[in-house]
């Protein structure tokens, strides 16, 4: 490296700006080159129905709800994954879309405990998914919830399969790899070396897997306690963001409030410091502001 | 972690092989306090093989002449037996740093506090100025503080030579800045930091204090002297949001609240990124703002002219004194998720790194960044028949300092106080794993666990300090310290383990 | 990855030594070395470059122990730095492992429930072996269809795998037909020998592709219309221009022989009692792409062709064939043997590159293709062993001849694996465009009076006795709705219960699917709940619910499995078979 040669600049943040103009449903958009066609919808407005995405994970497209029609491919496409090119035809409405989208949902329904999948009831009215169509007698995930500590609590019976803990806990940010799909097919499971208990494996209990998983599946304990207790009330909280007090890097957290107290504690994942993850102080640590508890 | 995933080459230095250290491609457990020893050899051995950046070293920099010539003693051998770290290891870290494209070294507190806590620096910087790993993207310099807001605090002025914005007491043209606004004359010399304080008290000079969300009763080195100096005082007021050990034994405790979750404010992270924190619950019982107890006492202190601002009416008025912060407004913070200073006009995007301007061809008249010659000195404390282990102390990811707040967290992770031992210093001893033993350190004794650690070396040992009501570790700790950043040596004492005679 | 959490459980030293072999083998050394008291090497990058010695070192392990014990698990995350719950989540999701301590020793006697096997009597064969104590797994189509009911026996204490062929030889029913071109040295040579090998031809095709250079295999590859007879029908010389021209010092020829459609075992034979001409058309594959390294995807219920591909690489290698400076040139290649581990799923060329990097089988999406990001996300030719040694025919004698058999669009002769209710079943060797029923007559004609053929495999459909005449190519089979696949003809009699064959196909998806795409994995399940739901009875309203899976499987699953899963089940409705 040279004084001539060196700028200011990042030289990886500056490439040369290119964007390519996609058609969606009839329209065209322009989005810068790397984007995906998730992206472009949602640029041009377009609600996607989306599980196994967020932004801070790398997409694995397993769950196939946000599917649209590519001119010239014999199936459809995940949009959350393929990247935008010039010229692509694309169809987010389409009977085929529509109809791939309803029967996601209505898979997922008819196996799955959705019922704190809040997000998904909206879908499913949206794309007319109905469960009920594959009987009494259809196979269900079937797994008691595993409560092991007082942090959070596995509720597989909720579990989809998108694999959001599992990038959250390894490489997408946490590098413990305390958890993974294990088994195969309909059987498949999150879990951890022989399903042992969470406070006997790696987990260093950054909670970064419920902050991601989509249905309640992995939840605080406080929110789980407080269900239990008929009395979460996701409507009368607030949401305050602020700074984590613990450590030097800065994390932001979002205190959820209900009735003066906290009861959890989320990260922006949009935020440029950690992209939504946590360590276990900053998920867990502050216990101690609350009332209820002596402050000795 | 994401930069390893990238590819990036990681060389951890430790006495211990922490967690972090697992990821490296090379782990090197040099001896506790051998710290200037290794990066004084790194340097001579990058000279030696032509390594350096000579362009960016003529232009940018000063005392290089100087510098080379303190390393000539350290060579790879002297290094080697300076540091425990063969020498091959130190050449392959060496010619991997100085010919990477971008580099950067990190560290925490195990180069801070120590009682030459000021040389770990130094030797470090010169190790970026010989190779130019400074001052560009992807390349640096970057301590990582060990608490939210130290940063913080500093650049607010709590440092006993500074004002807001790290403007110096001393000089007149910066007090007066802050004499206009706040009306009131500021005292022309240096105050005294932390350690100076308490030998000021041991001397009958300080006899009363104010302490502001610290907990000095279990957090200082050499403990018991620090406590007796405390319960000496004709007045302590403790203004904190526990009843600490030290607000234990205050005169008057004023209850505060938890800055980040009941206050508005903002904070400085190690990045110098100042973000905002705002209040989510309200504080419980009589716990009140520390701003709106400050107001009152300044009130009661008769100084009408406080008044009553909010927050951003303090954070507006800082902005207007000083210049690193001055191009971030409240709205700002909020809108692009916190700043990095200096920013210092409403246009400014804030800075990712500092000294980008070593790097440009004019100076503009500065005569560049001036090398450090260091001598690697090791710990105050030397290991001796009585007290032949090595102790270091250190942090665990689920706690926090004194325990005081994580302490509130059932945390499944956590194991407590237990002193970590390499199984051959353990079997050498005749202990077991979880065997309770008495630690002893030129200052005093504890018992406390063991836990038998492979990745511990041998003749080191290793506790933290997260359970003061557990065992009081700083019994033990050496409180000599530097005298330039007022660090005590945290992190080397030489003790003793004795098996329990068991009844 | 690194900073490992181990339970207390320690391996056995037979554990230790067996996993330190087959790290050893694959060329790699512990991730973590102490170095001094001081000094440890290790780390992220030591750990990702060893990660593809995991499904080794747990073949290894399980070998030993009959299980993937605890202590097996914690001394593998030592060795290769790899978390215990990875390696967890990769074993549990094979077949061929037990994750679970089985309590004894014994040999473990896989037996065959799939279609040939189920109508010549496998559960009255697993009903006289489990009466007699013996610890019976019942296993998907083994690829021993010719010798139903199949059986493949793996090993415990450290006990090799066996199956049938291992004792007494395999019947090559065209044996000797001198118009063979894929079977000539079929039961004429001897499999162990390289100077047999290249007594009847071998390794003139590669000498003839080094005088030619690169490009102009290629050209003659094409002007062939070589394509892959994998399933997919894609064009080979295409493909291998993908990486020739693809990005990138390092490339990698994999051969896909996972063979695991059921009804197919065209490969083992190969693998068998052809060996050299894998290895001899790999080399040839990798001097055209410009790949250093191959490694062949053998089936892991597949001992015998394991145990002949590796004698036919060492003796290659001991003779020049392999290595640096092929038979006197500057060119090198190496090859090596990876070994599946009970997984359908992993035949699907890319969850076979997850795979061999030691992840959970799991499908990508394409794109990106192969070409450009296979094996260790590297350009990849990725082939099936027929379709390679097919080349061996192209460069010997040049494409013009090779085009004399077949058609326009269907080049070359075709490999048929004839099984079921079939006079002699076994694998033939015939011209593409030939009819479905001369390559009936070729095997003797059906036993019984016909009913159905399964055409392609479980993946492919059932065709009725109208359809005789169809013609065995690409476009013909296209044309009649149906494919040629793997090419599995499995013969059905009017004697066949096919509530139970069709029942097991569902079954047989349900099984195999990898679980991770919603709608194969939820819908492999609920089509096998409606077959057996509406048994013996005629489906009514439920065929549109049927259709209705079947269209979101098709659309939108990642893989190959989601999108044939409903091909055959809805076939077999068509036909009248079932549901009627
Ligand atoms: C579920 C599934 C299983 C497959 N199994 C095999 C197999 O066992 N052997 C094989 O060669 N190709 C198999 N394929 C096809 C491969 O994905 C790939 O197309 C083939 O290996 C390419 O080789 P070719 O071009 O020489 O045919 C399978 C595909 C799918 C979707
Ligand atoms: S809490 Fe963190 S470490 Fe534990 S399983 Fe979840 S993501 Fe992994
Ligand atoms: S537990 Fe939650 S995050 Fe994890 S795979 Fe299941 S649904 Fe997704
Ligand atoms: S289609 Fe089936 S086998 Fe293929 S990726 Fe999806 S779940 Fe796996
Ligand atoms: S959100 Fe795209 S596949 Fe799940
Ligand atoms: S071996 Fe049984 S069906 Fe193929």
């Amino acid at each position: 490296m040279t004084i001539a040669e060196t700028t200011t600049e990042n030289p990886d943040e500056t490439p040369i700006e290119t964007s390519v103009t996609l058609t969606i449903n009839g329209s065209p958009v322009t989005v810068d080159q790397g984007q995906t066609v998730l992206d472009a919808c949602t640029s041009a407005g377009i609600d996607t129905p989306t599980l196994c995405y967020a932004e801070n994970l790398t997409p694995v497209n397993a769950c196939r709800v946000c599917v649209v029609e590519q001119e010239g491919s014999r199936t459809l496409v995940p949009s959350c994954s393929r990247k935008a090119e010039d010229g692509m035809e694309i169809q987010t409405d389409s009977p085929r879309v529509r109809h791939s989208r309803k029967m996601v949902l209505e898979f997922l329904g008819s196996g799955v405990d959705m019922s704190q999948a809040y997000q998904v009831h909206r879908w499913m009215d949206e794309y007319g998914a109905d469960p009920g169509r594959y009987g009494p007698e259809a196979a269900r995930i079937r797994e008691d919830v595993k409560v092991q500590d007082d942090l959070y609590i596995r509720d597989y019976d909720k579990c989809i399969l998108c694999y959001k803990c599992v990038e959250a806990c390894g490489d997408d940010a946490q590098m413990t790899f305390a958890i993974s799909a294990s088994g195969r097919g309909f059987d498949a499971r999150i879990s951890t070396e022989f399903d042992v208990t969470l406070p006997d494996s790696a987990c260093v209990y950054c909670g970064n897997c419920v902050g991601v998983c989509p249905t309640g599946a992995i939840q605080f304990k406080t929110e789980f306690d407080m269900r239990q207790a008929d009395n979460w009330k996701p409507e009368e909280q607030t949401v305050t963001q602020t700074v984590c007090s613990y450590c030097g890097v800065g994390c932001n957290l979002e205190l959820h409030v209900q009735d003066e107290k906290i009861v959890k504690v989320t990260s922006p994942a949009d935020h440029s410091v950690t992209h939504g993850h946590l360590c276990i102080k900053g998920r867990f640590g502050w216990t101690y502001v609350q009332p209820t508890i002596e402050r000795r | 972690m994401q930069g390893l995933q990238n590819g990036a080459s990681m060389y951890a230095v430790d006495p211990r092989r922490t967690s972090s250290a697992k990821f490296a491609d090379l782990w090197l457990g040099l001896e506790l306090g051998s710290d200037v020893a290794l990066a004084n050899t790194v340097a001579n051995y990058i000279v030696s093989n032509d390594l350096h950046n000579k362009e960016f070293i003529a232009h940018s920099t000063t005392g290089f002449d100087a510098y080379v010539e303190s390393l000539s003693e350290y060579t790879l051998e002297h290094g080697e037996a300076l540091t425990g770290v063969p020498a091959a290891a130190i050449a392959e870290m060496a010619t991997a740093y100085a010919t990477a494209e971008k580099a950067q070294i990190l560290w925490t507190l195990g180069i801070t506090e120590h009682h030459n806590a000021v040389d770990n620096v130094l030797s470090l910087c010169n190790l970026a100025l010989l190779t130019g790993h400074v001052g560009r993207w992807g390349s640096g310099l970057v301590p990582l503080r060990g608490q939210n807001n130290v940063q913080g605090g500093g650049d607010m002025g709590a440092l006993p030579n500074k004002l807001p914005g790290f403007q110096n007491i001393t000089d007149p043209e910066h007090r007066g800045k802050f004499e206009k606004v706040y009306g009131k004359e500021i005292p022309a010399e240096d105050g005294i930091h932390l350690t100076l304080m308490f030998e000021a008290m041991e001397r009958g000079e300080i006899t009363a204090a104010y302490v502001i969300g610290e907990n000095p009763a279990d957090s200082e080195a050499d403990i018991a002297h620090a406590r007796k100096l405390l319960k000496g005082l004709d007045l302590l007021v403790v203004q904190d949001i526990f009843l600490t050990r030290t607000a234990e034994l205050a005169d008057v405790v004023l209850p505060a609240s938890v800055g980040w979750a009941e206050c508005d404010g903002t904070v400085t992270s190690s990045e110098r990124r100042v973000q905002r924190v705002r209040a989510a619950v309200p504080p419980p019982g009589l716990a009140r703002h520390d701003q709106d107890i400050l107001r009152d006492l300044a009130h009661l202190l008769d100084y009408p002219e406080w008044g009553d601002p909010t927050p951003e009416d303090l954070w507006e008025e800082l902005r207007s004194l000083s210049p690193l912060h001055g191009g971030m407004t409240y709205d700002r913070l909020e809108a692009e998720g916190g700043l990095q200073w200096p920013c210092p006009d409403l246009d400014h995007p804030g800075s990712p790194f500092l000294h980008g301007w070593l790097w440009e061809p004019d100076l503009g008249g500065r005569a560049g960044a001036p090398f450090s010659p260091v001598v690697a000195q090791g710990p105050k404390e030397q290991r001796t028949e009585e007290f032949p282990l090595w102790m270091t102390t250190g942090r665990s990811l689920d706690s926090y300092n004194t325990g005081v707040q994580s302490g509130q967290m059932n945390s499944p992770i956590r194991y407590g106080n237990a002193l970590d031992m390499n199984p051959a210093d353990a079997a050498q001893l005749n202990l077991v794993d979880g065997e309770t033993v008495k630690v002893s350190s030129p200052r005093g004794s504890v018992e406390m666990p063991i836990r038998v650690q492979p990745d511990i070396p041998v003749g080191l040992t290793f506790t933290t300090f997260h359970f003061p009501e557990l065992v009081d570790i700083n019994q033990l700790t050496n409180d000599a310290w530097d005298k330039r950043s007022g660090t005590a040596e945290f992190k080397a004492a030489s003790i003793r383990v004795e098996k329990l005679v068991t009844a | 990855m690194t900073d490992l959490h181990l339970t207390a459980d320690r391996a056995t030293d037979a554990e230790a030594a067996a996993i330190d072999a087959a790290i050893v083998e694959c060329g790699l050394e512990p991730v973590i070395i102490d170095e001094t008291d001081r000094l440890v090497r290790g780390g992220l990058h030591r750990a990702n470059n060893a990660r593809h010695g995991l499904l080794p070192a747990l073949h290894a392990l399980h070998n030993v122990s009959g299980w993937i014990s605890h202590g097996g698990i914690n001394y593998i995350a030592q060795t290769l730095g790899v978390p215990p719950a990875e390696s967890f989540g990769v074993a549990s999701f094979y077949e061929m492992f037990r994750m679970e301590d089985p309590g004894h020793t014994d040999d473990v006697v896989h037996v065959c429930v799939d279609g040939a096997c189920q109508i010549a009597g496998a559960d009255g064969v697993i009903v006289s072996l489990e009466a007699s104590g013996t610890t019976v797994h019942r296993s998907p189509c083994l690829g021993q269809c010719e010798r139903a009911p199949a059986q493949f026996v793996q090993g415990n204490q450290g006990r090799p795998d066996f199956v049938a062929a291992d004792r007494e030889p395999t019947v090559i029913p065209q044996q000797g037909d001198p118009t063979l071109r894929l079977l000539k040295r079929m039961g004429v040579t001897d499999p162990e020998s390289l100077d047999d090998y290249v007594a009847y031809g071998g390794y003139s095709a590669l000498a003839k592709a080094f005088s030619m250079g690169a490009e102009a295999v290629l050209d003659e590859v094409d002007s062939a219309g070589l394509k892959g007879r994998g399933g997919a029908a894609f064009p080979t010389a295409f493909k291998w221009r993908g990486v020739r021209g693809a990005d990138g010092d390092k490339k990698w020829i994999v051969v896909n022989a996972d063979e695991s459609e059921p009804g197919t075992f065209k490969d083992r034979h190969l693998m068998e009692l052809d060996p050299f001409s894998i290895v001899e058309a790999a080399t040839i594959a990798g001097f055209a792409t410009g790949a250093q390294k191959g490694f062949i995807y053998v089936r892991g219920e597949y001992p015998l062709a394991t145990k002949r591909l590796q004698n036919a690489i060492d003796v290659a290698r001991e003779r020049g064939f392999l290595g640096d400076g092929i038979a006197g040139s500057s060119i090198g290649f190496e090859l090596e043997i990876r070994r599946g581990a009970g997984a359908y799923i992993c035949g699907e060329e890319t969850a076979l590159f997850e795979s061999l990097e030691g992840f959970r089988g799991e499908p990508r999406q394409k794109p990106p293709f192969p070409t450009t990001h296979g094996l260790f996300k590297q350009p990849t030719a990725i082939n099936n062993p027929e379709t390679l040694v097919n080349v061996l025919g192209i460069l010997n004698d040049g494409s013009e001849a090779y085009k004399q058999l077949g058609t326009p669009d269907s080049t070359g002769t075709r490999l048929f694996c004839l099984s079921g209710h079939v006079a002699n079943p076994g694998l033939y060797e015939g011209p593409h465009g030939m009819t479905l029923g001369e390559a009936i007559e070729m095997a003797g004609g059906p036993t019984g009076e016909l009913r159905a053929v399964l055409l392609g495999g479980a993946a492919g459909s059932f065709v009725g006795i109208d359809q005789m005449d169809l013609p065995l190519s690409f476009e013909g089979t296209r044309a009649a709705g149906a494919s040629l696949g793997s090419g599995v003809v499995k013969l059905f009699n009017t004697e066949t219960d096919f509530q139970a064959v069709v029942t097991r196909i569902a079954e047989f998806f349900r099984n195999e699917s990898c679980g991770q795409c919603v709608p194969c994995r939820v819908g492999v399940v609920r089509q096998h709940e409606l077959i057996i739901r509406t048994a013996g009875r005629s489906m009514n309203g439920e065929r549109s619910l049927l259709d209705d899976m079947d269209a979101a499987m098709k659309d939108a699953s990642i893989c190959g499995l989601g999108h044939t899963a409903s091909t055959a089940v809805r076939s077999a409705i068509d036909l009248g078979l079932i549901g009627a």
